[in-house]
């Protein structure tokens, strides 16, 4: 039926309005992510903590991250006299860029038909879409490194050592927690791995109707590894290290001000909605909805509607996923102590690594087994 | 002590035999860092000057006297009467203990018998400067090693005991309540129902405050074992209070010493073994819920009569008469202005402040200004032996440790 409708418009332009109603769902969600996610953070903090929390400009306090972003944009952009200034003012940059660019192959819908044209609901279709998201995350720590040594500052530096520390080390648990998807899944293209979540739960032949086929009832192992792994590269609590606010003052972001400062805050958070996404695919399904098939066959929609609405619904339910993801992100960073360093590369090196490597080998003996 | 100026030639020392052949790369790569005077985890203005090897604690030393007002020599130029608000500024967080503390030691100078009503109440004050103090010292012990909510649970129990403080004096945290042989005012009416009613909230926030961190693993991991002091050491720096007896001795002058109400009170003493920043924060959270206990007895037993000693020196003319009276508004002027005669001698009544032992010596040669005042201040004694706990541990472990002693500038510094 939408192919009636649209039967005049040329597919080459299908594809150019479909790339631009992408970039701007995804450039939304991301720039929308720091000022809301800030006011959430606010918010649950304080109802955690039994206080009110910022309630004064605009309804609920919302407004409240507008008015600190017009603060940062006006504040006086400040330069320290003892910094190297190009890397100083070229570092937020680099931090907040592959954030930024991360999401681009976390597929937030299905593949959608329009007028004979696939159309696959995530910024880029790309093959490699796992091996990019490794490459490209890691790049972050150069930006971080950068600013701490740039910033000519001993608690920056310290803040600059850990981080690079820490990331280098949780890396490598979280690709290798990934690599047992990657095997269960025999694909490293996200949306492929998305779509092979639909239906119920089943283990070979054995099928568990009430459950969806999710990641994380075949990988709860690698699914504990990712969380904390995603933890620490979010440089949040209880791996905030790197910005260590008691010992090492702020970090690495100690000499900067103003909007400088509030990219490295948006970068932050749009790492921390990269991994709510890629947790959500991994071992959430991803963009699907179970049972959202039949409840909207119960509505008896017209034909043309259909597919649209459950679309819909499915880019709403990927949506709802991350922000829950996003939820846990804010509860965890207000019940939590801090690690220490030293605890926190033990932890890393001596129990997550090991981990996600035995779970590595379980999967491929497992499948192996499963093939031969 | 070690100065400033010690610690530079020492870095320069370093620095001179950094080209000796086969010395060890790592310990000349050494950085001299800074935590204080202004850093958010020292808490008031005190320095700690880290040279550090990577992320260990080589050596530290400590300086002192940035927030040095010469209270002691205040203590010689104003009147008795008029040290009292000053008091209040040693430890601001128990500051109810600090005025207690020094108008008894006043009285004994002047021999003067206090009321038991104003006795009870004082030793209720004390445990309630106590609760207010240990609160803030593992609030902010946690709160610096990231548990915000934690710390902001204890805080709001505070607030609802600093409430309870404004309706007995009227001010929040600098009380300036007790006056030598009397109080700034009697218990206002259904004070008690209202103390009674804290305690249920502040039990079942202790409760919440304990579920939330002493088994939590990270908490755990991150107390353990750090910032040791053994018990002869502790003694030897003259350590008192919750970090003594969190070093295993067994001292505490409410039983040892009884003083104000505390013999006709029931209550335990805590003592942890392991020396360490978990036990400090153990014993702190145990003497909490030992203060709940002495305050529903002294809810009980309350006595009631007169707050004021019957002794026409120190009696403060009351407002009604000074209003109505030219002698009485004459008596006042005068006692105010010129204060009252203590006679001579020297006196000093220690007492068991929530951080250690807190104690005004006073010498008196007559007139209405001591002579010479010293403060016994835990904090000081505390604060010496931090580089002996954090040599060898890593900088975060720097931060554990001067939370878990509470060292509060004012008392300090002096």
């Amino acid at each position: 039926m939408a192919r009636e409708r649209l039967v005049n418009v040329e597919p080459t332009q299908i594809l150019l309005i479909a790339m631009l109603a992408k970039f701007i769902f995804v450039l939304m969600l991301l720039l929308n992510a720091a000022p809301l996610m800030a006011w959430a953070e606010r918010r649950i903090c304080s109802w955690m903590q039994n206080r009110t929390g910022p309630n004064r400009v605009g309804p609920f306090g919302l407004l409240q991250s507008v008015a600190d972003a017009v603060k940062f944009i006006f504040k006086e952009d400040l330069i320290p006299a003892h910094v190297r200034k190009w890397y100083y003012l070229v570092a937020p940059g680099i931090c907040v860029v592959p954030a930024f660019l991360t999401f681009a192959v976390v597929p937030f819908g299905p593949v959608i038909d329009v007028n004979g044209q696939h159309i696959s609901l995530q910024l880029t279709e790309m093959n490699v879409g796992f091996v990019y998201i490794l490459s490209i995350s890691s790049l972050a720590v150069y930006g971080i490194i950068i600013a701490s040594w740039a910033s000519n500052n001993k608690y920056s530096m310290l803040g600059g050592l850990r981080s690079t520390a820490q990331m280098i080390s949780y890396e490598l648990a979280m690709g290798m927690s990934l690599i047992a998807i990657i095997l269960l899944y025999n694909t490293v293209n996200l949306q492929e791995i998305a779509t092979s979540q639909g239906g119920p739960l089943h283990f070979g032949n054995f099928v568990i109707p009430f459950l969806p086929n999710w990641g994380i009832f075949y990988q709860p192992l690698a699914c504990v590894i990712f969380t904390v792994a995603a933890f620490a590269e979010t440089n949040r609590l209880p791996f905030d290290l790197p910005e260590g606010e008691a010992e090492i003052v702020a970090g690495y972001h100690l000499e900067y001000g103003g909007m400088k400062w509030s990219l490295f805050f948006m970068a932050e958070y749009a790492h921390m909605l990269t991994a709510s996404g890629l947790f959500a695919t991994f071992f959430l399904g991803g963009w699907h909805a179970p049972g959202a098939g039949a409840l909207l066959q119960h509505l008896h929609l017209a034909e043309n509607i259909f597919p649209w609405a459950l679309v819909a619904i499915q880019v709403l339910t990927f949506t709802l996923k991350v922000i829950l993801f996003m939820l846990f992100f804010i509860v965890i960073r207000f019940t939590l102590p801090r690690f220490r360093y030293d605890q926190l590369m033990k932890l890393g090196w001596k129990i997550l690594v090991p981990l996600a490597l035995a779970n590595v080998i379980i999967t491929a003996a497992v499948i192996a087994a499963k093939t031969y | 002590m070690i100065t400033k100026t010690d610690v530079n030639s020492k870095k320069q020392n370093q620095f001179e035999d950094e080209v000796e052949e086969g010395a060890d790369l790592f310990e000349n790569s050494q950085m001299l860092i800074n935590i204080g005077p202004q850093h958010p985890a020292t808490h008031g203005t005190l320095r700690m000057a880290c040279r550090l090897n990577g992320e260990t604690v080589v050596d530290s030393v400590c300086e002192i006297g940035y927030l040095h007002r010469a209270m002691e020599k205040l203590g010689e130029v104003k009147t008795y009467h008029k040290f009292i608000p000053y008091t209040d500024r040693l430890n601001y967080c128990s500051a109810l203990q600090n005025n207690v503390a020094y108008v008894t030691t006043v009285e004994k100078l002047l021999g003067i018998e206090i009321p038991d009503r104003n006795i009870w109440i004082r030793t209720m004050v004390s445990e309630i400067a106590r609760i207010i103090d240990h609160l803030i010292c593992v609030g902010i012990n946690a709160f610096d090693l990231g548990a915000m909510t934690f710390f902001l649970y204890g805080f709001h129990q505070r607030e609802q005991a600093y409430t309870l403080i404004e309706q007995l004096c009227g001010s929040r945290l600098t009380t300036t309540y007790t006056r030598v042989g009397g109080l700034s005012g009697d218990l206002p009416d259904g004070f008690i129902p209202r103390l009674k009613e804290w305690l249920v909230e502040l039990e079942a926030t202790l409760k919440e405050m304990d579920k939330l961190l002493t088994t939590n693993r990270i908490w755990v991991d991150r107390t353990k074992g750090v910032g040791i002091m053994s018990a002869d050491d502790a003694l030897s720096y003259s350590m008192t209070g919750p970090c003594l007896r969190a070093s295993n001795v067994n001292v505490d002058l409410r039983r040892d010493r009884p003083y104000l109400a505390y013999k006709s009170l029931e209550f335990d003493v805590p003592v942890a073994k392991g020396c360490d920043v978990y036990d400090r924060y153990l014993v702190r959270m145990r003497e909490m819920h030992e203060s709940v206990r002495i305050l529903r007895q002294i809810a009980e037993k309350m006595p009631s009569g007169p707050i004021w000693a019957d002794d026409k020196r120190v009696r403060i003319p009351e407002k009604e008469r000074v209003h109505n009276s030219m002698e009485s508004l004459i008596h006042h002027f005068k006692f105010f202005m010129e204060g009252f005669d203590v006679p001579p001698g020297e006196a000093y009544c220690p007492m068991e402040g929530p951080n250690g032992e807190v104690g005004f010596y006073i010498i008196s040669k007559g007139g209405p200004k001591a002579y010479r005042m010293r403060i016994r201040a835990p904090s000081f004694f505390m604060f010496q032996p931090a580089p002996d706990m954090v040599r060898g541990q890593p900088i975060a472990d720097v931060i554990a440790v001067i939370g878990s002693v509470n060292i509060i500038a004012g008392e300090l510094d002096r």
